[in-house]
């Protein structure tokens, strides 16, 4: 195994059983991009069935029950299944390198998260067809959770509880990553702002996530193996779950919106080819926002009852996050001010998401203020709003950053003057659909109603707001069809397509090799790539000569760990059903499968291959054929 | 390969946890994933102490009525005297003297096992003598799963530590597995901690009222 032969063409078996296997950030990356886009397309879909039963009043496209499935199932995919991936997708595929990494510092776990977010996320939509999908709301509170019958809130909890473990191995497998693999002179002030937003959004992850963990386990044992946390009967307490929903769910929003911040950071000195405008600024609003949004989950639950003291400090800050927000939208701006600009599609989206996200984060500290909170609660300016930091700050974040970084991962370029089309298609539907609804609320309209009544003045803003999510359907159809074109036509467009790239990840060449950096880069200063080339070299300067390159092996383990839980999982879920004796041993060999699996990986060694010397030197020369 | 060259204690380094770039990064992952199970913990204390004592009638046993000194005390004793012994263990393992890092090991995972051995009965105490139980009330719900999610750090540990102990016995220590030697002790005192925290917020709060 001391060979570039890696590279060459392989069977289609061979690929999947390659991509089983993988432990290549690169291919992960390209695994969650694919797994994240298909729950994108799947909660995109509820979305659709959500704004066509609410199109017009006393509508009957699904029933009351069904109704709720699909919110709830809206939602969570979102925001777990879909979001998060995305972003670890580009995670995966940037960050290393951005720091001049040759991998990350967990090859294996990297693949481990992913495995178990894909079963978690698999376990959860099964729910489907097993019976019903969860119906009590993405936030599921305890009252109402512990009240559904069948097994959807089983799917879900279970379900998330899987996921949830391969997103926090993820957090530390980045935090590792960046604090111990980057390259020489690529200090943490000389890090890419992308880095910086994965590096703070992996410690949100780390700390946010176990309350999660014990949240659902709670919630997992009150409905599968009789305990009384939430059951008021027993003496429990409802409220702890929304405690600690929240206290996951809060900081979750900004693990979700910094890494989006970081692709703008990324995009706008690309094409305004200017430097990000207080880039140290940017570093301490990232981290101070990080701080913060363990501080404000109360907020939340402002109507909850916790008092006017509790709510009365969660107010202010709350409202202190704007400070560092605004902080950076003026970075921005300023950034583009003066610079020479080119209106490529991701360099669009990033200037519509400046608008968009200030808009979302106004309505925000409206909210802020808990006596005005209690008009607007679970009504749907508070769909319009969340829709408005997500959709606008998120997902715009997503579709830029997919459009600027797919040369870096697949080698090719999306068309843009289909991207164009997209973009418009979008943001004009984006905005149809949101926008109406900040009024809708206001008239008194509740989130998560099935349907609404004639003569309420509710049908016409209820109508336009279907129309925008059309669209926006349409502009998400048209970035398949392009991506398919794409990638059938292959044209490979080389290194630093954008010709302006300014950090590391645009100075190797394309496709990038999987040992990453043949030399270790030498880093002078913040946008290392943009300095060598304003000296007028083409490359990095090399840190290192030539040498062995260590690389980890492959490996199936990560994808039996994961199968094991999901196999438990289903043992777990079924045991307090009448007659299922088969359950027990189900969940006993699940778990079995997952610690054998574990005991495996410790005592069989892994030291992994070296690429030689001579092999790299090789193919230096076949290179210049 | 590299992380199987041997050594002598002459040439053996000073940190060899941390000796190659897959033991400093597996150092550094490890303490962040301690970080996360202080979280995990803390919400679990959070927790207990909302629903101490909440029991859905006077029947049920309470807090004051369950808990006994002097079983904890053993307990303690026992769970501190293994970290201690932990220590002692990973000191041989920087000394390169594998023989008595396994001793010291040994002596760690029995006085483990006894440790769990009195939790095991201290559980059976409180579910027949008390019909204190995981679903008798939201207490011996929040009661078993603290001190049962301590009990499963524990037996994991444990496992871990065999399961090196045997792996390694016959080849001695080398770069490879010396910082598995290093996190599964250092897991093994984070188990300690949490137990402190467990004895004073659990059982001497418990007791005094």
């Amino acid at each position: 195994m001391s060979s570039i032969a890696h590279t060459q063409k392989r069977g289609f078996t061979s690929t999947v059983w390659e991509y089983l296997t993988t432990v290549d950030h690169k291919k992960i990356a390209i695994l969650y991009l694919l797994a994240g886009g298909f729950f994108f397309i799947v909660g995109g879909i509820e979305a659709m069935m959500i704004r066509i039963q609410l199109a017009v009043p006393n509508n009957d496209f699904v029933s009351a029950g069904l109704f709720n499935e699909i919110i709830t199932m809206h939602g969570t995919t979102m925001i777990f299944l879909a979001a998060m991936p995305l972003l670890f997708a580009f995670m995966n595929a940037v960050m290393p390198l951005q720091i001049g990494a040759r991998d990350v510092a967990f090859p294996f776990v990297n693949a481990l998260g992913f495995w178990l977010f894909f079963f978690g996320g698999l376990f959860l939509n099964l729910s489907w067809f097993l019976g019903g999908a969860p119906d009590a709301g993405w936030t599921s509170y305890a009252s109402l959770s512990l009240a559904s019958e069948g097994h959807g809130i089983d799917f879900y909890a279970l379900g998330l509880q899987i996921s949830g473990f391969g997103t926090l191995m993820g957090g530390i497998n980045f935090l590792v990553t960046i604090i111990n693999m980057r390259a020489p002179g690529m200090t943490y002030m000389r890090m890419p702002l992308f880095t910086w937003t994965t590096f703070v959004a992996s410690a949100l992850i780390l700390f946010a996530f176990p309350p999660l963990t014990v949240g659902l386990f709670m919630l997992i044992f009150d409905r599968m193996f009789g305990s009384g946390f939430f059951d008021v009967a027993m003496g429990g307490n409802t409220i702890i779950w929304e405690h600690f929903f929240w206290i996951f769910g809060h900081p979750e929003v900004y693990i979700l919106v910094l890494p989006a911040f970081g692709l703008f950071s990324e995009i706008f000195p690309t094409f305004a080819r200017k430097r990000l405008f207080g880039y140290s600024s940017m570093v301490f609003a990232t981290v101070l926002i990080g701080f913060l949004g363990f501080m404000v989950w109360a907020h939340h639950m402002f109507t909850t009852g916790l008092g006017p003291v509790a709510n009365a400090i969660f107010a202010v800050a709350t409202m202190a996050i704007a400070v560092p927000t605004g902080i950076k939208i003026f970075n921005w701006i300023l950034t583009i001010w003066g610079g020479s600009i080119k209106f490529t599609v991701p360099m669009l989206y990033a200037v519509a998401f400046i608008p968009s996200f200030v808009m979302g984060g106004v309505t925000g500290v409206m909210q802020a203020a808990a006596p005005a909170d209690y008009q607007f609660h679970d009504s749907y300016f508070i769909v319009a709003h969340f829709h408005y930091v997500i959709v606008g700050g998120i997902v715009l974040g997503l579709l830029g950053g997919a459009h600027f970084y797919w040369p870096l991962m697949f080698g090719t370029m999306l068309s843009e003057k289909l991207g164009k089309i997209t973009f418009v298609l979008f943001l004009v539907g984006f905005h149809l659909t949101f926008f109406i609804q900040h009024f809708l609320g206001l008239m008194g309209m509740p989130r998560r109603v099935w349907t609404f009544l004639e003569g309420q003045g509710l049908e016409t803003g209820n109508l336009i707001s279907s129309i925008g999510a059309g669209l926006m359907a349409l502009g998400i159809l048209v970035l398949l069809v392009n991506i398919v074109i794409t990638q059938k036509n292959n044209i490979q467009v080389g290194r630093d397509p954008w010709k302006d790239g300014r950090t590391l990840e645009w100075a190797i060449p394309s496709p990038t090799p999987f040992y990453n950096f043949k030399q270790l880069p030498l880093v002078r200063g913040l946008d290392a790539f943009w300095i060598e080339k304003m000296e007028g070299k083409t490359d990095m300067t090399p840190a290192e000569p030539i040498g062995d390159i260590h690389m980890p092996n492959n490996s199936f383990v990560p994808f039996v760990i994961s199968l094991g839980l999901f196999i438990a999982a289903f043992g777990a879920m079924y045991h307090a059903d009448e007659g299922k004796d088969w359950a027990i041993p189900v969940l006993i060999i699940g778990m079995l499968i997952t610690f054998g699996a574990m005991l495996y990986r410790s005592v069989k060694d892994d030291h992994g291959y070296h690429i030689h010397k001579e092999d790299l030197l090789d193919e230096a020369e076949g290179g210049t054929r | 390969m590299a992380a199987e060259q041997k050594f002598t204690p002459q040439t053996w380094p000073e940190s060899p946890e941390q000796a190659t770039l897959e033991g400093k990064n597996k150092f550094l992952g490890f303490w962040f994933f301690l970080g996360g199970e202080t979280v995990l913990f803390a919400s679990l204390f959070a927790t207990y102490l909302a629903l101490k004592d909440s029991v859905p009638s006077d029947t049920h046993a309470k807090a004051s009525d369950l808990f006994e000194l002097p079983l904890v005390f053993l307990m303690t004793m026992l769970l501190l005297t293994s970290s201690l012994t932990s220590v002692f263990a990973i000191y041989h393992m920087k000394n390169y003297s594998f023989k008595k890092m396994q001793q010291w090991l040994f002596i760690t995972v029995v006085l483990g096992l006894g440790f769990l051995a009195c939790e095991i009965y201290e559980f059976y105490h409180y579910y027949h003598e008390f019909e204190h139980k995981f679903t008798s009330s939201a207490f011996g719900s929040a009661f078993y799963t603290l001190v049962g999610f301590h009990g499963g750090h524990v037996v994991f540990g444990l496992s871990w530590i065999i399961a090196l102990m045997v792996r390694n016995a016959k080849r001695g220590l080398n770069l490879y597995n010396a910082p598995k030697f290093y996190l599964a002790s250092l897991y093994w005192h984070f188990i300690d901690v949490v137990w402190v925290f467990i004895f004073t917020v659990v059982y001497l709060m418990g007791m005094v009222g």
